[in-house]
């Protein structure tokens, strides 16, 4: 257990540190949440109902930004190796560095969501369904992005295509998401965040699997 | 930390293949407790292929692979998790963080507790890095961060050292350490391997590879 916290402490200081992903990815989230009122026009009605969408697909390609190296650093530097054989299971030190994306990009994202929905005139109602989904959600796009960021280990340029591959996977998280703030501002319960909170629970659970096994091809080639 | 108790390591009937090119073919060893082995060969002969073969990386094409313990051979990946300590090409060294700060996270992480910073210190005044201690390791030399690479090996605490090209870019000084620290640990019962075009001047197995 230490040694998984000693690797979570470890990529939490890269990510917050000068040169990190964190910094990165919330003020590229604030800029397309700033961006799209300007786009979409002044009308508070539409605004409201186009935030929760807006603001989980913002979230989406904010968490992609630095998901392409979340094992390429490690894998270009040598750590990989290192990591590899140190006392964790593959699968454990990909839970490790996927809770460490979580805890340094999607929590964040979180927290910030209910300034930018001020932007959106979401009323508190759709605000608290945002930041509930989001904070139910976000772990899924980590857990799901780290397969990507897997599979894409030795491909140069893999920033590029790390979001074709988790792009589509992640769709279901976008639907129920943004589901959830629309069933929100309608008064309706839809089961919007129960099959979101089902999405990102199996998300989570299987793909530390899935990320070992990228692994495991990637250092044996 | 796990007592691994390693008393030797066997290699039987290797086969490795890269691309469609046989590397080498039928090759066997087996190093015991306190020994060490010089793998040599001309560059592209599957130095660090082996290395790596034998560090759970590659899977051999055929032939098997063997740590014998006391009481227990195997090659599972729980038991090479305990057993290896790997010095690569690449160093491991993250641009962002000093040597203490390296030094302090593979204590914990190989090792599951912290050690005293005391220890850290005398890690680091050992392999000569005692006054770039917590200057970020982007602004290391390539020597340097081999010391810290050394320095890591050493903490890491495992009882069979796979090094590949551990000489590049080390000065004089620092291969005497390096020389010195392989010597060291053989001689308190752990194994080394080491890939090197220069003779370290150890006393120990030689295995060529590409050789007719």
């Amino acid at each position: 257990m230490s040694a998984a916290f000693a690797l979570l402490m470890r990529d939490m200081r890269l990510a917050t540190r000068a040169g990190g992903s964190a910094a990165l990815a919330l003020a590229f989230f604030a800029a397309v949440a700033a961006l799209v009122p300007l786009g979409v026009g002044a009308d508070p009605v539409l605004l409201a109902r186009i935030a929760g969408g807006v603001l989980w697909v913002g979230a989406v390609l904010a968490a992609l930004l630095s998901l392409d190296r979340l094992f390429q650093t490690d894998f270009e530097d040598g750590s990989l190796d290192l990591l590899v054989l140190g006392p964790l299971s593959l699968e454990s030190v990909a839970a490790t560095k996927i809770a460490g994306h979580w805890l340094t990009t999607g929590l964040p994202l979180t927290l910030l969501s209910p300034l930018l929905a001020l932007l959106f005139n979401l009323p508190p109602s759709g605000t608290l369904a945002l930041v509930a989904s989001l904070a139910i959600g976000t772990p899924a796009i980590s857990a799901i992005g780290a397969i990507g960021a897997g599979l894409t280990l030795s491909v140069r340029r893999g920033g590029l295509i790390v979001p074709l591959i988790v792009l589509p996977l992640l769709s279901p998280a976008v639907i129920f998401g943004a589901g959830a703030v629309i069933g929100a501002l309608d008064g309706l319960a839809n089961g919007a965040m129960w099959l979101l909170a089902a999405f990102s629970f199996a998300a989570v659970l299987l793909s530390p699997f899935a990320v070992a096994a990228t692994l495991r091809l990637n250092l044996s080639s | 930390m796990r007592v691994t108790g390693l008393v030797k390591l066997s290699a039987d009937n290797l086969t490795c293949i890269r691309g469609e090119r046989v590397l080498f073919r039928g090759l066997g060893f087996a190093l015991a407790a306190g020994g060490a082995l010089s793998v040599e060969g001309a560059n592209g002969a599957g130095k660090t292929s082996l290395l790596r073969m034998l560090a759970g990386f590659l899977i051999p094409q055929s032939g098997t692979i063997c740590l014998h313990h006391n009481g227990s051979d195997s090659f599972d990946p729980e038991d090479r998790r305990h057993t290896i300590g790997w010095l690569g090409h690449a160093d491991g060294a993250k641009p962002q963080m000093s040597p203490r700060e390296t030094l302090s996270f593979y204590a914990r992480f190989y090792r599951g507790n912290a050690d005293s910073t005391a220890g850290i210190d005398a890690a680091l005044d050992a392999v000569g890095l005692g006054r770039a201690a917590d200057l970020p390791s982007q602004y290391l030399s390539a020597g340097q961060k081999k010391r810290l690479a050394l320095a890591r090996l050493k903490i890491s605490a495992r009882p069979l050292w796979l090094l590949d090209e551990p000489l590049a870019a080390l000065d004089t000084n620092g291969k005497a350490l390096l020389r010195d620290a392989i010597a060291a640990h053989c001689a308190g019962g752990g194994m080394a391997i080491f890939a090197t075009h220069d003779p370290l001047g150890l006393d120990c197995q030689t295995l060529t590879l590409g050789a007719p």
